[in-house]
């Protein structure tokens, strides 16, 4: 944090006398010295900023190497923290894909949102597209149910919905999880696509008009293609909410070989032993793929949801 | 509601007609848009609001496992749960029930203190990497990282470091001369425990909406303030802070709701058993619901009662917020 200070301190010596060469010769050159004074920073400020930023970066990816390396030390290596001796081995990564039900849970995880994904954002595009599009009676309300949705804490449906799921036969089932997972991401599928709709220009749907398209052609044949990237971040979005799901997907899910990521690791920590060999393995295979493609996305993800926010 | 806010629009055009025609005309107008929303009305009102309408209903009543229908073998029994009215509501809001208060004080808390660490740590961070600097790139990919990973796995790792025999803190401190803590037991060092995982897990998401709102904000707005003479200080509190206002906005609604209603990091954290304590109105729930006897009704109880008080947030936050604007 004194870092913060510190870096600050050094540029309002450089912007004052910025500010008065400017108050001598005219804004021309007080614009042109500005940029220069950004990149005059003396070399204690920088030592300072280059600090602050190298000691977060260390708090933000020193877990993530933890659990490489403690996936690494084969079965009990955890139980030494600190220490290196024995070297690496991969043992546990292959009794995880071997000998557990680790693949089974993984392919589960990834067909529950799937589902989920498909389903949101199928649902949800042509939604975002007519709230950002239209204005209809409703069109406020429906705004509002959607940001209150965002609300929901697990507790209000998950009883009723386990009710309702029971006496329907779905409890433990691809299909409940699925359809459970629905109220999460639709409603926030429509407002990140809604955001996402409001940045296309809406000379492109005139232009649709005059060519004689309905508002559903306009949707499918000019909107949707354009609105690829945005559909790709919100698919992501509800992909990676359904992927690491835990609640429902305890609740609703007994037979061992139905259950999903976030429920199965747990059987990795007994009451009275863990094995976080296994578990960290697991993690490292979760967590790689998954970490990737998010780092491909998540400058839109962002973009896509304070869009959505700021302009409701 | 729907009505409700359905009724200026139409009220705007000639009152004379009779509703049918306005209606017609309505649908006329209107029947694009609505074909449009009707997938998600429809999944919003099976999926959300039919079950809400259920958990409202189980709050009235004294439904719990033993009193629900249920199939035992070819059998079908039937509910024999009764309705109670408000009692379950006054019996959580007098305090009867003696969860309550603690745990709404420190859902409180949690919720509070992770937003203001989540929010002056993404601001710190992103106002130090608005800046020309080299390795800016790298240094917001590493930043970044703990954004993708998911929370529970997150949860897992914190949990291992976290352990209290073999846990990498314990040994560092031990290393320094200190006594092993015991971070997952003691009532005060977990709640310490959650909100370092929750602050770690949620800086970049602010990090990274507050960068994109930084470089929103105009370079002239600064000139103009700095050829006021306007002090580092002075440039952030009426410049930058006013230009983050949109953003910030959202991102602190949004990470008040997720942090109040956060159930992975406690859960998984602390277990079931040993978190009684450090529980928030949430996990509690869910604890409520799914536990060892199953109390239905308490846990919609105590969920409506959580929906209550964000909304009731949500609206005072918002219309703030327009105050605000309004007076600026």
């Amino acid at each position: 944090m004194s870092t913060v200070t510190e870096s600050r301190k050094d540029t309002p010596v450089a912007r004052r006398s910025a500010a008065h060469g400017a108050a001598g010769a005219g804004s021309g050159t007080g614009r042109a010295r500005k940029v220069r004074s950004r990149e005059e920073r003396s070399p204690i400020a920088s030592a300072g900023l280059h600090g602050a930023l190298v000691a977060a970066s260390l708090v933000a990816v020193f877990p993530l190497v933890y659990m490489v390396f403690i996936s690494l030390r084969g079965r009990d290596g955890w139980t030494r923290p600190t220490s290196a001796e024995g070297g690496l081995e991969i043992s546990n990564y292959t009794y995880v894909l071997t000998e557990t039900e680790f693949p089974r849970w993984f392919a589960n995880s990834l067909l529950v949102a799937a589902g989920t994904t498909v389903i949101g954002v199928f649902v949800a595009a042509s939604t975002g597209y007519a709230i950002s599009r239209m204005r209809f009676p409703g069109h406020r309300s429906l705004m509002w149910v959607l940001l209150v949705t965002q609300m929901f804490p697990v507790a209000v449906l998950i009883v009723a919905l386990y009710n309702i799921l029971g006496s329907m036969g779905l409890l433990d089932s691809y299909v409940g999880l699925i359809l459970t997972y629905c109220s999460v991401s639709v409603p926030f599928c429509a407002w990140m696509m809604k955001g996402y709709f409001d940045t296309i220009p809406h000379e492109i749907d005139e232009a649709g008009r005059v060519d004689g398209l309905t508002p559903f052609g306009t949707f499918y044949r000019l909107i949707l293609p354009l609105a690829k990237p945005g559909l790709a971040v919100t698919a992501f979005y509800s992909f990676i909410t359904a992927w690491g799901e835990v609640a429902f997907a305890r609740a609703f899910l007994s037979t061992d070989s139905m259950l999903t990521l976030s429920v199965g690791l747990q059987s990795f920590i007994g009451q009275h032993k863990a094995e976080w060999g296994y578990l960290t393995a697991c993690a490292v295979i979760i967590t790689i793929p998954a970490g990737l493609v998010f780092l491909l996305v998540q400058r839109n993800l962002v973009a896509g949801l304070t869009a959505g926010g700021t302009k409701g | 509601m729907k009505t409700a806010t359905a009724d200026p629009a139409t009220a705007a055009r000639p009152a004379r007609t009779g509703l049918l025609t306005r209606m017609k005309r309505s649908y006329d107008r209107h029947w694009y848009a609505w074909a449009m929303v009707l997938p998600v009305v429809l999944v919003i009102g099976v999926l959300i609001a039919y079950p809400l309408g259920r958990g409202v209903y189980l709050s009235f009543t004294d439904a719990n496992e033993l009193n629900v229908a249920k199939q035992l073998g070819a059998t079908e029994i039937p509910a024999t749960y009764q309705f109670v009215g408000l009692d379950n509501y006054w019996r959580v809001l007098s305090g009867a029930d003696g969860e309550f208060y603690p745990k709404l004080w420190w859902t409180v808390v949690w919720t509070v203190s992770c937003v203001v660490l989540h929010y002056t740590i993404g601001l710190a961070l992103a106002m130090l990497l608005n800046r020309r600097l080299k390795g800016r790139s790298v240094y917001r990919v590493l930043l970044i990282l703990p954004w993708a990973v998911p929370p529970f796995v997150a949860t897992y790792v914190w949990r291992m470091m976290y352990n209290s025999e073999s846990g990498i803190f314990n040994a560092v401190l031990g290393k320094l001369g200190f006594g092993p803590v015991d971070w997952l037991g003691d009532s005060l060092m977990q709640k310490v425990a959650v909100i370092g995982v929750n602050v770690w897990l949620g800086v970049p998401f602010m990090m990274v909406a507050i960068l994109g709102g930084l470089q929103a904000i105009s370079s002239e707005q600064y000139e103009a303030a700095e050829m006021d003479g306007a002090s580092p200080w002075q440039r952030f509190r009426h410049v930058t802070l006013p230009g983050l206002r949109p953003v910030s906005a959202t991102v602190i609604m949004l990470g008040t709701i997720w942090t109040f209603n956060m159930f992975p990091i406690i859960y998984l954290m602390l277990g079931e058993a040993n978190a009684l304590n450090s529980e928030i109105l949430v996990t509690y729930a869910y604890r409520l619901a799914f536990g060892s006897v199953r109390d239905y009704a308490g846990a919609a109880t105590y969920g409506i009662i959580i929906l209550s008080m964000l909304l009731v947030f949500a609206v005072f936050y918002r219309r703030l917020l327009n105050r605000q604007e309004a007076a600026r």
